[in-house]
């Protein structure tokens, strides 16, 4: 019954087969067929741009204020490409091999290898676009590597890739609005999805500056929604990122798949106190020239210049000393954690480590020294000359971290922790991105699909144009062909009815209770349970804890949430409500899913199952398939299960010593 | 670093919406540390207000990580605040002292009328944008990345440019209230790179027109944009904007 409808065929065929047998929509029909994004992100903002310019009516919906703000314009590092540039053994089986070995092979190969495929085109999408990204000397493009490689195949735009993407998708939408073929609904969120025969056929959505419910026709929807790290509470994504969009489709049948699957990010800054609201990403492009230790000494209490280099434990290259500090995201955190869970830690808090330029300013010196001839030059000199190297690469997150600590990297190392960051699982979606219900799609992190148990630092970016620009435009034509007879709906039809009543009815509900406690308490004491026993290590009772606590936090919620303000104005604490009233269900699931996956995997690490030396340990027996679960109603899930076929690559443990 | 907890005098801009005349309220913050950004000191504001049954404030914001353009805050005179090159969001608390009172309004431009409290509707942007801040490419119809090697003089120089975001600190902080630090961003961005080059006479004549056409003003080269912008995004681009502009006049009568 779950059917991923991979094509039959050689691996490398698929796509290519695929694209050349799928159906197509002629021009005068797509100008009769509507569709509905949800979500102006990288995966969005570049299907709606898409899909308006081949002659679709696109309507496309996001929270804030305009399409170029969403969560993705905060990726910094870059985007993986399989151009081979650099000439240092790269190709498309290779990142596709590494992108299904980084997820512990939980992905599914059919999908990773097309995203391989499509990775080339997007660079040259984006540089078509004017995406200004890093240049060498000789005008061509340059790239740098990332964890969980040993090849450089990272694109990149200083510190602020996701921006510079994300304002190129967006540019291309806004032409597509100046054309007409794309109307765009900012301040709107989508609540519900509106089903008429068991297909998708359109929204409703709420309009956040009036507080107005509307509904919309589409002959399809695509969910461009992100992720669903929020529901930790303190994570790097943005303030507004949710799952509500995902979590109504839920609701309205789609399997969520793998929900415990999310991704630690190993370099943040540290939490400083209770008032914390987010947390900041230091890019995993600064372990290619930073160094992570810890002092040997438990408890030092000394600055870190002050520890001399043989009092140092650079514990990333003493255990892996073949990935070094670039292992992948996974690996580094529960090394970092394990560190300071064994009292190693620095700063105040002690729940953090060094990331360390000293040596990479040194070494960047001494080559400006050398490749500018500069002969007898201070050792004062050389540290400036490799100090602006460093800027000219890093400068905006050296400046970012200076802000928030007030502290000098240049000057101090940095003290970084792990931090939730990525969300893996999400919606699952066949090979066309279509969801179990049809004529709904999911795209970019709001679906499982590409990084398994694990995703390798700049993916995302790849993966969410690669499903705009390049798989959503084939795959869509192929379901809408069998639409052109379906006319566009009245919104008085029944299902739109009964759908926007439905919303309004729990909008009612949320602001009848009235009780004392605010949302924004809710949602602290969620992120809590969430990280203590759901997040970094998880164990079989922690986890039956948890389902509990998060039960009885649910119950408390719709009985004691006080949201201020009207429901027919501008009221962000209901905004708010409905989505942590989301992330408490979606957080029960996440811990369900987690008990019944009875092995390590990724970023899913259960503490009963680890190696002597406290390695994941994966078990391919019996859990070498894809959890898909289906709401049976309150509390209760279904389990179906997709089985994964390695037919090219074989499984074996992650090595990264 | 030395860290410190402060007591904090408010005085914030409130209004129902765009219908209803706004007004300053004042109101006390205490035990706030000096480790809180900004809008974390306006979150705790906030959880105050609705546990005494009052309405929060309302303000943009989402990264929290001074990128997407989001936060707007005019804070004691200068949008942003106090410090240079930086966002609300980025503004920490060590930036005040204990006693201090803090003047909080929203951006103040006919071309971006207020939705709410701090909140205003910045839309413009868009529509400025819409004019002709783009590349016409469709997706599939692009070349090999590096068959376009670019001086990276000038692909740094545009991606200086690239890095606005359009947060509209430039008008607020304009006494004129122009858009011209924003458009000249654009326009720079793209015009420094081939890519922009097929469309470049028709992108700026059509971005002015709509810029005029929001209702923002006209710039009188005082140069406060340029002081206040989080991404010193440089004066220097409206020169070019302004050499763009001429020279697209010359050529325009088609
Ligand atoms: C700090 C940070 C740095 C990162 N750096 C990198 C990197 O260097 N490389 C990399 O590959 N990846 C990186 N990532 C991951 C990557 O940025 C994201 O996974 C990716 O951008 C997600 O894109 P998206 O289009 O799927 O979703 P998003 O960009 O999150 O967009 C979601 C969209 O959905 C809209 N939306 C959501 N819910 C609703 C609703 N109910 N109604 C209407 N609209 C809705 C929002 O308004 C928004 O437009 C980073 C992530 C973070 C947090
Ligand atoms: S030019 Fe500067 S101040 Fe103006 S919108 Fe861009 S980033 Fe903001
Ligand atoms: S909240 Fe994004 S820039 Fe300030």
């Amino acid at each position: 019954m779950l059917e991923s409808k991979i094509p039959a065929g050689k691996l490398e065929d698929k796509w290519n087969d695929y694209k050349g047998h799928c159906k197509l929509v002629n021009p005068a029909n797509k100008r009769k067929l509507e569709v509905i994004v949800v979500g102006t992100g990288l995966a969005g903002a570049s299907a709606a741009a898409s899909l308006g310019e081949m002659g679709y009516k696109v309507k496309a919906f996001c929270f804030q204020d305009s399409p170029r703000r969403a969560h993705s314009i905060a990726a910094q590092g870059g985007i993986n490409a399989a151009k081979n540039y650099q000439n240092d053994g790269d190709s498309v089986f290779r990142l596709f091999y590494d992108t299904i070995k980084g997820g512990d092979y939980r992905a599914r190969e059919g999908n990773v290898h097309r995203l391989a495929e499509v990775s080339t085109s997007i660079i040259d999408q984006c540089v078509a676009q004017g995406v200004p990204f890093a240049r060498e000397y000789g005008g061509l493009l340059s790239n740098r590597s990332f964890g969980g490689t040993q090849v450089q195949r990272t694109f990149y735009a200083a510190g602020q890739t996701g921006q510079q993407l994300l304002i190129g998708a967006y540019q291309a939408l806004e032409r597509q609005v100046a054309l007409g073929n794309v109307t765009m609904y900012a301040r709107h969120e989508m609540l519900e999805v509106v089903k008429v025969d068991g297909k998708a056929r359109g929204i409703i959505a709420r309009d956040l500056v009036g507080g107005k419910l509307e509904r919309h026709f589409g002959h399809a929807v695509l969910l461009c929604t992100g992720g669903y790290g929020n529901v930790f509470y303190l994570s790097t994504n943005a303030m507004g990122s949710n799952v509500t969009a995902a979590w109504k489709a839920h609701k309205a049948g789609a399997y969520f798949a793998n929900p415990c699957f999310t991704q630690i990010h190993p370099t943040c800054i540290p939490v400083s106190g209770d008032h914390q609201s987010k947390l900041t990403l230091m890019s995993e492009s600064l372990r290619n020239d930073g160094r992570i230790w810890v002092p040997k000494k438990q408890g030092d209490n000394r600055k870190s210049t002050d520890i001399p280099e043989e009092e140092r434990d650079y514990y990333l290259e003493r255990r892996y000393p073949a990935f070094g500090n670039l292992v992948p995201r996974d690996v580094a955190s529960r090394a970092a954690k394990e560190r300071c869970d064994a009292g190693f830690g620095v700063g105040t808090s002690k729940q953090a480590v060094y990331l360390d330029f000293a040596a990479a300013i040194q070494r960047y010196g001494k080559g400006e020294v050398s490749k500018r001839n500069l002969g007898n030059v201070s050792a004062e000199e050389i540290t400036q000359l490799g100090k602006d190297v460093v800027k000219e690469k890093y400068g905006n997150l050296f400046d970012m971290y200076e802000k928030i600590t007030g502290e000098n990297p240049y000057e101090v190392a940095m003290r970084i922790y792990p931090a939730v960051h990525y969300t893996m699982g999400g919606l699952w979606v066949d090979y066309e991105l279509m969801t179990n219900v049809k004529g709904l799609y999911a795209l970019g992190e709001a679906n499982f699909s590409d990084h398994g148990a694990n995703r390798l630092g700049a993916s995302a970016l790849m993966q969410g144009l690669a499903d705009g620009y390049f798989v959503i435009p084939y795959t869509l034509g192929n379901y809408l062909a069998d639409e052109i007879y379906a006319k566009a709906l009245e919104t008085s039809h029944p299902a739109f009815e009964e759908a926007e009543k439905k919303v309004s009815d729990r909008i009612n509900t949320l602001m009848n209770i009235k009780g004392k406690q605010s949302v924004e308490s809710f949602h602290k004491r969620l992120g809590k349970i969430i990280w203590d026993k759901c997040g970094m290590a998880r164990n079989k009772e922690g986890l039956e804890t948890a389902i509990k606590e998060v039960q009885a936090l649910k119950k408390e919620f719709w009985s004691d949430v006080r949201i201020p303000g009207e429901i027919n104005s501008y009221n962000p604490e209901l905004d708010k409500a409905g989505r942590v009233a989301d992330f408490i269900e979606l957080g029960e699931l996440m811990c369900i899913d987690a008990l019944t996956r009875n092995e390590s995997c990724g970023g899913h690490f259960r503490e009963e199952y680890q190696t002597e030396d406290g390695e994941a340990l994966r078990d391919d027996e019996n859990f070498m398939f894809v959890s898909a679960w289906e709401l049976k109603g309150e509390h209760q899930w279904e389990l179906h299960k997709e089985e994964l076929k390695y037919e090219v690559i074989k499984p074996s443990a992650r090595n990264y010593k | 670093m030395q860290h410190y907890n402060m007591n904090l005098n408010l005085k914030v801009w409130r209004q129902k919406n765009n219908q209803t005349k706004g007004e300053f309220k004042l109101y006390r913050v205490e035990n706030i540390s000096s480790e809180m950004s900004f809008l974390e000191m306006f979150d705790v504001l906030n959880e105050k207000l609705i546990t005494t049954g009052e309405d929060p404030v309302a303000f943009d914001h989402d990264c929290r990580e001074g990128i997407c353009g989001m936060c707007s805050m005019y804070i004691n005179g200068k949008p942003h605040g106090p410090w240079q090159a930086n966002t609300t969001c980025q503004l920490h608390m060590r930036a005040f002292k204990d006693g201090d009172t803090i003047v909080v309004e929203p951006w103040r431009a006919n071309a971006f009328p207020v939705i709410k409290d701090l909140t205003v509707d910045r839309s413009a942007f868009d529509r400025i944008i819409q004019a002709g801040g783009y590349v016409s490419v469709n997706t599939g119809n692009a070349v090999d990345g590096n068959s376009l090697p670019i001086n990276k003089d000038k692909a740094d120089a545009a991606f200086a440019a690239a890095m606005c975001i359009g947060c509209g600190a430039c008008v607020a902080a304009c006494k004129n209230s122009s858009a011209m630090l924003f458009m000249s961003a654009k326009v720079s961005h793209l015009a420094l790179l081939p890519q922009g080059e097929p469309e470049r006479h028709s992108r700026v004549i059509n971005m002015i027109a709509q810029m005029d056409k929001e209702g923002f003003g006209a710039c009188t080269n005082t140069g406060a944009c340029e002081a206040t912008c989080p991404k010193e995004i440089s004066l220097s681009n409206i020169a070019r904007l302004n050499k763009e502009y001429l020279g697209a006049s010359l050529v325009a009568d088609k």
